[in-house]
């Protein structure tokens, strides 16, 4: 019972711009791309001269119909596909695409429960998807971020999280070093921290986080010691252990 | 133009097509580790005749156990070869298991489910694991423990298992609803719906 319905689709590369020194925003035109629901991802296949192929799979940064996708790519120091997406694709450039993928870390439109989402690093990507579609879609439906970031020069989208006009606040945290006059000192994200900055349980919130597995682990057990249940909490991990 | 060099060419003939070796151990769950107390801890079986045959934890790690040497591959891509693990055979369990039905939910602490066939459960080609790496398996990675079935993409193997329903046809579990594939066998590439 092969299956194998989703197919590999070519994307040029229209446009690039870095976001930090390691990171960039690659937004590719697919012909016939189907659109995609905030929270999905997409498997990328790159092919060498001599037939080698390697696939990597990126949360889309967009969201909603059209033919054009955005990702961002942050370089892996060891990585074999994301410094060739980061450091040398260029515009016209093609790619092979397979998606959109993945039903269950997604938000939509008409989803009614409040929304947390909460970012570790380039986690950050298929959440601003989410806060994208919540803007797009002029839904009331309150939606927040708790953006986690080693440094302030390390946030990803900050222009854009950050205009008085977007529809879900963002704030900050930092873990390593903290801008000027800010009022908390560098450090892990606590349980307090989540208390002070995220929805309460009791407005029984569907809470979102993307990060690193030891950030997604220790944010989702301090929110479940706050009182949140486990079935509002969705997950997306990345990194080994 | 960039030209695409790629440099790990793994032609390893351990590896299914489309996927890459990974040393590290990549952690994937659609939410939080769940907080098992082994008092409570228990692993059924659950057959149409309405018979449920449950194991505390004492009596499952009573049961005979194996080593186990095995490839593990993700539909994320990734794959790592030769993992070690320590588990009771599914064939162990079954074995006192009457049941006309021909496939299986898995169940989870968490809610987690996966169907399977029960014909790919059996003949030494599925375990419940308790132990990776010759250490007790870690809540990340399924512990106490996880269902093992190797030759499936490993959302097929479920963290945290706490028991399988028979189940007269192949109902799609968790992932199989959110547009992953119904049976999922890397060397088929069957990873998507």
């Amino acid at each position: 019972m092969t299956s194998r319905a989703i197919g590999w689709r070519t994307g040029s590369l229209e446009r690039a711009h870095p976001l930090t020194a390691s990171a960039r925003s690659i937004t590719f035109t697919v012909s016939s791309w189907p659109g995609n629901d905030a929270g999905q991802h997409v498997d990328v296949r790159l092919t060498a001269p001599d037939g080698y192929q390697a696939v990597r799979s990126y949360s889309i940064a967009s969201t909603g119909a059209g033919e054009e996708i955005e990702l961002a790519i942050d370089r892996l120091p060891d990585g074999e596909v994301s410094p060739f997406l980061v450091d040398d694709l260029e515009l016209g450039d093609t790619v092979e695409l397979r998606g959109p993928l993945g039903g269950w870390f997604v938000w939509r439109p008409e989803q009614t429960q409040p929304v947390q989402l909460i970012a570790g690093g380039s986690g950050v990507v298929p959440l601003i998807a989410m806060t994208r579609a919540h803007a797009s879609a002029g839904s009331s439906v309150p939606m927040q971020l708790l953006y986690s970031l080693r440094t302030p020069d390390d946030a990803f989208f900050r222009d854009e999280l950050s205009q008085p006009s977007a529809t879900a606040r963002t704030t900050w945290h930092y873990t390593r070093a903290v801008p000027s006059g800010w009022s908390r000192s560098a450090g892990r994200l606590t349980a307090e921290d989540l208390k002070r900055e995220t929805l309460p349980p009791e407005h029984v919130p569907l809470t979102y986080i993307c990060g690193r597995t030891g950030f997604v682990e220790t944010v989702s057990r301090a929110l479940i010691s706050l009182g949140h249940v486990p079935d509002n909490i969705r997950t997306e991990r990345f990194g080994g252990t | 133009m960039a030209v695409f060099g790629g440099h790990r060419r793994d032609d390893n003939p351990a590896l299914p097509p489309g996927q890459y070796l990974t040393e590290s151990f990549p952690v994937l769950s659609s939410g939080p580790t769940p907080s098992i107390d082994m008092e409570d801890w228990e692993f059924f079986i659950h057959t149409e005749a309405g018979q449920t045959h449950r194991w505390t934890w004492d009596q499952f790690i009573a049961l005979p156990s194996q080593d186990i040497s095995v490839d593990i591959h993700c539909v994320t891509s990734w794959s790592k070869l030769g993992t070690g693990w320590r588990g009771v055979s599914l064939d162990t369990l079954f074995a006192e298991v009457e049941t006309g039905f021909d496939f299986v939910m898995a169940h989870s602490y968490g809610g987690y489910t996966t169907n399977l066939p029960l014909g790919e459960l059996l003949n030494g080609r599925a375990w419940i694991a308790y132990e990776y790496d010759g250490d007790e398996l870690d809540a990340e990675h399924g512990g106490p423990a996880r269902l093992l079935v190797p030759h499936l993409y490993f959302w097929k193997s479920a963290k945290w298992v706490r028991g399988l329903v028979m189940q007269s046809e192949d109902n799609p579990g968790f992932w199989e609803e959110n547009g992953y594939n119904l049976h999922g066998d890397p060397w088929r590439e069957e990873r998507y719906a």
